[in-house]
This record gives C-alpha cells, structure tokens and sequence, in this order.
C-alpha cells in the first residue's frame, strides 16, 4: 500500500459518523456534487473537514449508537438476571451475574465507606458498560465499517470515502470525556451535600498549606486555590484521556497493522488482540475503581 | 476528533444505564445476595443445632439404657426373690398338707383300730358267754350276769 493511502485509510478509520449542524453560506462537496449552503442544515458531514467545521453542534452517530446499544445490551442482560434473582441455588447465567455483582459490591465496600444506594450501581454500569466498550476493539478494524460502508454506498449513493463508522465508543474522547465529567459533577454533588457549600469551599482554600492566624491563611489561600483547583479539574481530565488514551492506542495499533498487511493483519492483530483483553478489562476496572476513589474521597472529611 | 454534543448524548444515555440500574438491577440482586447469605447463616446455625442436640440426644438415649438395664435387673431379681419366697411358702404348705393328711390317716387308723376293738371285744364277750354257757351247761341269765359280764368284756 502507498504512503498516502496508507495514511488515507487510517485518517478514514479515525474519523467518526458525524451528524451536525453545518451554518448557512457554507461549501459543500458532497456525495459527488458541489452546493453552497442556504439555510443552517443539519447533515451527516462528509469530511473531516466538515465535521470539524460543525463545531459543537454535532453528534458522534456512531459512538452513540454503540454505546447505547452496547449499555442497552447491558441492562437487559442484567434485568433478566435481576427478575430470575432469589435466595435459593443460583445456576448458569444467575452464576454469572451474581459474580459480576458480587465483585463490585466488595470493589465498592472495599473502598467506599459511606452509605449510598447510587454508588454501587453506578459502579456496576462503569464497569460493565465500558468493558463492553472496549470489546469491540476486538472486532477486526474492517469489518463493521466496510459493512457500513458498503450498505451507503449501495442504498444511499455516499461515496466510499465519505462512510466514516468506528464501532469502539471509548476510543472517542467525547464518550470518555463525557462519561468522567458526569462523575465529576457528582463527585462535586457528594462533596457539597456531604460538607455543605463552606466546607468544599474550605477544602479548596484552606489546603494543603495550613496557617493558624487569619493572616496566614489569607496569603496561603491563593496557594492553596490554585494547587486544589487544579488538582480537581484534572480529576475528570486525566479519568476521561486515560481510557481514551489507551483504548486509542490500541486502536491504532489495530489500524496500522490492518493498513500495512492487509487480508494478513491477523497474523499480527491476533497476538495484540490477546494482549489487549487485557487493556480492555484493566481499564474497565481502574475507571470504576477511580470513581469509588473520588467519591469516597468526596465523602469523606480529610 | 471533535470535541462537540456527544459529550450531552454519552452524558444521557450514561444517566439512564445508571438510573435503570439502580432501579432495577441492583436492589433485587444485592436483595436476593443478602437473604442467601442469612440462609446459610441460618442453615449453618441450625447444622451447629443439630448437632448439640444429637449430642444431648445420644447422651440422653445412653442414661436411659442404662436405667432400663438396671430397672430391667432390679425386676429379675425381685422375680428370682419372688419364685423362691413361692418354692418355700409351697414347700411349707405342701408339709403342713402332708403332715395334716398323715394326722388323719392315724385318726381314721386309730378309729378303725377303736372300732375293730370294740367289735372285737363284742365278740369275746359273746365268745366268753357262748363259752361259759357250754361250762356251766345251762342258759346264763344276761340280765342277773350282766355286771360280771360286763366286767369280763371291760378285761379283754
């Protein structure tokens, strides 16, 4: 393959289905014909270049809809299991789930020592959710996509390079981002309901350079608002791009050998496609784990 | 790799898996954990139970075989007491009866012996009188004799 196909394919393969908002007064070259834009229209975009242009106005179709079918997948396996739920003999499928359960409830015991009825779940539905994110790594690169492809070209009339599809939610850093700022928000929620507005305040001024005097404090609060300031927003930060980053990485890992070898990638996909199972599982558990971490630190006075 | 609205979309649909969980999956689940693990408190509890009371039981069972035993004893030897009290009480009877039976007999000897001497007398005297009769050759007076007669029987 050729340089400049080769990068052509992995740029194809790292773009998402972008659905958006595209302003009025905009040129488009699309699905083989040019037209300028009269109306704001809300469209698939048909290029990076579109996409990017959309701003913030847009939807990543594509992550969306495995993500939520992924977590819809989830919830039903779950429900069944929590209707066949009973005290008595649990067999196969019951077996499975319970152990699921039984797992995050000592993860979240373990570090968690408040009382709460969200915490458990919402750990469940991190793990769970973003496990069965990351497991579609393990599909090889092409094959949802060239469907995908292959299905608008056929009925829709797109041109091949205009189908972008990727079908791992967690290597968009919007799904990632997303997922931690939400657990951000509530960690800030936990922070002000269990110490009050003064308290979280106070624990951003206040540390973690102590003074007694009221002067002290009041040359150290800057200090201190600064550094805790910091240190919270990189919280959702860095708990959002560590997924993404890893779950990134293997991906292109996936896109290059894919790209350089062809029908033969699975000579080389197969043996990192081993190794990252387990990326995928560890990365599922140290975001659940993370998010236990921070909520019982919001809990908890320190 | 825009950042952009899916970051709202993700943020909804991470809401309602949260929300449904929390609802649906998780309470009937950690419910259904919780009663499991009393049952098999329990059930351990009642094992432990169990076992005491077999122990107690088989303790129990002992002291009444062995009390059964003893009674069981007491009651043969009581018997045994009772059969040889029974041997010795019809051994006495059984001599009183004899002893009494040979009184008896010697009443009725000594009675037939009386009698046989009273008859026997009867006939001497009659014997001694046909006798006298004969010596003297004449007919005796019973009524003039009868004293003497009388003391000759009393003789014999």
């Amino acid at each position: 393959m050729a340089a400049s196909s080769a990068s052509e394919y992995i740029k194809h393969h790292l773009g998402n289905l972008t659905y958006g908002q595209l302003p009025a007064g905009y040129d488009r070259s699309c699905h083989g014909h040019e037209q300028t834009l009269t109306d704001a229209t809300w469209t698939f975009a048909c290029n990076g270049q579109e996409a990017s242009d959309m701003g913030f106005m847009a939807f990543h179709v594509d992550s969306l809809a495995w993500s939520g079918g992924l977590g819809i997948i989830m919830c039903l396996l779950f429900w069944l299991g929590a209707r066949k739920a009973s005290a008595g003999v649990p067999s196969g499928f019951m077996n499975f789930v319970e152990i699921i359960i039984e797992f995050i409830d000592t993860q979240v015991r373990d570090s968690f020592h408040g009382k709460s009825k969200l915490i458990a779940p919402l750990s469940l539905v991190i793990f769970c959710w973003v496990f069965l994110m990351n497991l579609m790594d393990l599909i090889p690169v092409d094959v949802v996509p060239m469907t995908f492809q292959w299905i608008m070209v056929h009925f829709f009339g797109w041109s091949a390079h205009e189908a972008y599809f990727r079908i791992v939610p967690t290597t968009d850093p919007n799904i990632t981002l997303s997922m931690s700022i939400s657990v951000f928000l509530l960690v800030i929620f936990y922070s002000i309901k269990v110490k009050g507005v003064g308290g979280f305040l106070g624990e951003l001024s206040f540390k973690p350079f102590e003074a007694n005097g009221l002067l002290g404090k009041l040359i150290l609060l800057p200090i201190n608002l600064v550094l805790e300031v910091i240190a919270l927003l990189a919280k959702p930060v860095s708990l959002g791009l560590r997924l993404f980053g890893n779950m990134y990485a293997g991906e292109f890992v996936f896109i290059l050998v894919a790209g350089m070898m062809g029908t033969w990638q699975a000579v080389a996909a197969w043996p990192w496609a081993v190794f990252h199972i387990l990326v995928i599982t560890l990365q599922a558990f140290i975001f659940m784990v993370l998010t236990i971490v921070y909520l019982s630190m919001a809990v908890e006075e320190h | 790799m825009n950042i952009n609205a899916t970051l709202i979309g993700q943020a909804i649909w991470f809401f309602l898996f949260v929300a449904f969980c929390m609802k649906f999956v998780w309470p009937p689940i950690s419910r259904a954990l919780e009663e499991r693990k009393q049952k098999i408190a329990e059930g351990l509890s009642a094992a432990d139970r169990a076992e005491r009371d077999l122990v107690l039981a088989q303790e129990k069972a002992s002291a009444n075989l062995k009390e059964a035993k003893e009674k069981a004893a007491e009651i043969i030897e009581q018997a045994n007491k009772r059969a040889n009290q029974i041997v010795e009480e019809s051994k006495g009877q059984a001599r009183i009866e004899g002893e009494r039976l040979i009184a008896k007999a010697q009443s009725e000897i000594d009675q037939e012996i009386n009698r046989a001497r009273e008859e026997l007398r009867k006939e001497v005297a009659a014997l001694a009188l046909a006798g006298a009769e004969k010596v003297l050759g004449r007919e005796v007076n019973r009524d003039a004799h009868k004293q003497l007669l009388d003391e000759v029987a009393a003789e014999l």
